[in-house]
């Protein structure tokens, strides 16, 4: 019986593992591979075993270590463009991404192998899709009260983005896939605190989700929001525009009109 | 060029014995003449429409149209008003709404055009002869500020209230004393026991008390606290149930407890947190928790970022050094956040070892005697 199970179990191996190693690589050859590509792209900054390159200033790294920020980590940030980084600063701003799907997986595959770390979330953890349409308000609102409560403050009432100290800028979250919230969360990018499931639960970050995109879905009624960044933005527009054009109806009202050389006879 | 200005010495100048006379600030009442001739007004000039009685004609079209065309949007506006739902269509143009954008438009043109169509009549139509008013002296004439006083002083002495001291000292303490119902009314405003400073230098923390994130109310696992995280948090007695036990609150109390146990909790490298003398004990494992209140006016911060553990206060970007018991490292603040003593119970949750040692918030009077 057990050899019979072994040799089944054998011959099945053999006759599937070669199709599923061609359409997928192994998780050997993605480490492999994505170790390849770690050390023509990202070596320079995060050290050559992701152990992070200090600065001759204490404290300060080029590129921080890599050990233990995860798959979810590499996915964010190489997957929104944001690594690898046109030079060292202190914002890493959303750009073009540069590596294709197999090769971003190999590189989350071998960062993930320096130590354990948050893996790339599934679809499953940050839809709404399964949720009936009452379960899904109630997640609506329960994410805007937490994401008021932890998020506003950098990243603005409506998720539109917001300063932060010595340059840098807590980026806009409108039209951010889900999933990179989600990771973002989870791994706390650059300055970003994390979320870490012990601290916001998977369907709260899920719930959170859910706000942001109703925002997206909410029809702006009063017409445009000029970015809604606020008192910033509006004022501006009122000082420039508004206060610029009641200037230039006044001196226009003021402003001498055409004069004839021709003088009224019965003046 | 006349010169009138001769008889004016020039500064400094000597006196007649030679010695030198101070600058003379005292400004003339009345001047001699101008230093300069008035050069009057210019030649009147023309416009078009003065002289061109086809021009007048045309720039009086132009006008009606305007104020025609301004009757037609307001109509305009009254159809698109009935006619587009504020909900229905809220994309139709430049993520604008048909409702909204109708609606504007027409209302702004409407007005617009009444206001271009009377600016457009003044420049071209009314008459425009320059012409000169002179400035009316700011003060009243003399004899109107005398009558004025004569009455006033002839309403006194009538009266009588120079000549009966009596009645006008008890008048002036009546007024006075009327302030006083004024000031208690005014100090009963305060909701409830506001005047009560001891409060102001006590929260709801008590031994004990378990940290629960705000919002959703639940316990924090210390263990589940990851390097890098900010937690925004709360006391459990603001999630009163029966299993806790805590009282229910309402109302102004629950406001005021609620904007009072307001905390963040971060967890970092515990080597870089550099304690206080006597705080040593108070974190677990680099978990570290204040209050979310600026101590400058009491804004909530939660401007947190992990690298440099500065807490940045959005209101008037005060900074605070998470790592060093708070420090401020910029702006207007003056203390630095009260810390709470954490602690870890028989669980493993998060728990506070004491209430906060000393008053949360902006900066009060009374504050150094609590």
């Amino acid at each position: 019986m057990l050899l019979l199970g072994l040799l089944i179990s054998g011959s099945l191996y053999t006759a599937f593992s070669p199709a599923q190693a061609d359409s997928q690589p192994s998780e050997t050859e993605q480490v492999a591979q994505g170790k390849e590509l770690f050390l023509a792209s990202c070596a320079f900054c995060h050290g050559q075993n992701g152990e992070g390159v200090p600065t001759v200033r204490d404290g300060y790294q080029l590129g921080p270590s890599l050990v233990g920020v995860g798959a979810a980590a590499v996915d964010f940030q190489v997957g929104t463009g944001r690594m690898p980084m046109a030079a060292p600063g202190q914002q890493a701003p959303r750009k073009p991404v540069v590596f294709s799907d197999e090769e971003i997986a190999a590189l989350a595959a071998y960062v993930a192998s320096l130590g354990p770390g948050p893996a790339i979330p599934n679809e499953a953890d940050y839809s709404i899709d399964d949720l009936s349409e009452e379960e899904r308000q109630e997640a609506i609102s329960r994410g805007g009260q937490i994401f008021l409560t932890n998020c506003t403050a950098c990243h603005n009432f409506n998720g539109a983005g917001g300063a932060m100290p010595r340059g840098g800028y807590a980026p806009s979250l409108h039209g951010v896939e889900p999933k990179y919230i989600f990771e973002a969360m989870l791994t706390g990018p650059q300055q970003m605190p994390n979320f870490s499931n012990g601290n916001l639960s998977p369907e709260e970050k899920r719930d959170v989700i859910a706000y942001l995109g109703s925002l997206e879905e909410t029809p702006e009624y009063a017409g445009f929001t000029l970015g809604g960044l606020g008192p910033v933005s509006e004022g501006l527009f009122a000082w420039v525009v508004g206060i610029g054009g009641l200037v230039g109806a006044a001196v226009w009202i003021a402003s001498h009109t055409t004069r004839s050389k021709k003088s009224k006879v019965n003046a | 060029m006349s010169n009138d200005n001769s008889s004016t010495p020039k500064h400094p100048v000597n006196a007649p014995d030679g010695t030198p006379v101070p600058y003379d600030t005292h400004v003339p009442t009345h001047r001699e003449a101008e230093p300069i001739a008035d050069p009057g007004l210019p030649a009147h000039t023309w416009r078009p429409t003065d002289v061109d009685p086809k021009a007048e004609k045309r720039a009086e079209r132009q006008i009606a149209a305007m104020f025609i065309a301004a009757m037609i949007s307001a109509i305009l506006f009254v159809v698109a008003y009935f006619s587009f739902e504020v909900g229905d269509n809220w994309d139709t143009f430049a993520g604008l709404g048909a409702s909204t954008i109708t609606l504007g438009l027409t209302l702004g043109i409407s007005l617009l055009l009444i206001g271009t169509g009377i600016i457009h009549l003044a420049r071209k139509l009314m008459a425009d002869h320059e012409m000169v008013e002179m400035r009316h002296p700011a003060a009243s004439p003399q004899e109107d500020r005398d009558a004025t006083v004569q009455a006033l002083n002839d309403g006194l002495a009538e009266a009588g209230i120079g000549r009966r001291p009596l009645v006008r000292n008890t008048m002036i303490g009546a007024v006075g004393v009327l302030g006083l119902p004024a000031v208690v009314l005014l100090r009963d405003l305060a909701p409830g026991d506001a005047l009560d400073i001891d409060k102001l230098g006590n929260t709801i923390w008590e031994p004990g008390m378990r940290l629960v994130r705000d919002v959703v109310g639940t316990p924090i696992l210390a263990s589940e606290v990851e390097m890098g995280d900010l937690i925004n948090g709360t006391a459990e007695a603001m999630f009163p149930s029966e299993e806790n036990g805590y009282p229910e609150l309402h109302g102004a109390e629950e406001q005021a407890e609620k904007a009072k146990a307001a905390i963040i909790v971060v967890r970092m490298d515990p080597d870089e947190i550099t304690p206080l003398e006597g705080r040593e004990k108070w974190t677990v494992d680099g978990i570290i928790c204040y209050s979310k209140i600026c101590t400058h006016v009491g804004c909530p911060i939660s401007l947190y970022e992990r690298t440099t553990h500065h807490v940045l206060c959005p209101c008037h970007q005060s900074t605070f050094d998470l790592a060093d018991h708070a420090r401020v490292v910029f702006g207007p603040a003056a203390r630095p956040l009260p810390q709470l003593p954490l602690a870890v119970d028989d669980e493993g949750y998060l728990v506070a070892q004491s209430d906060f040692t000393e008053p949360i918030g902006a900066s009060f009077w009374e504050r150094e005697k609590l």
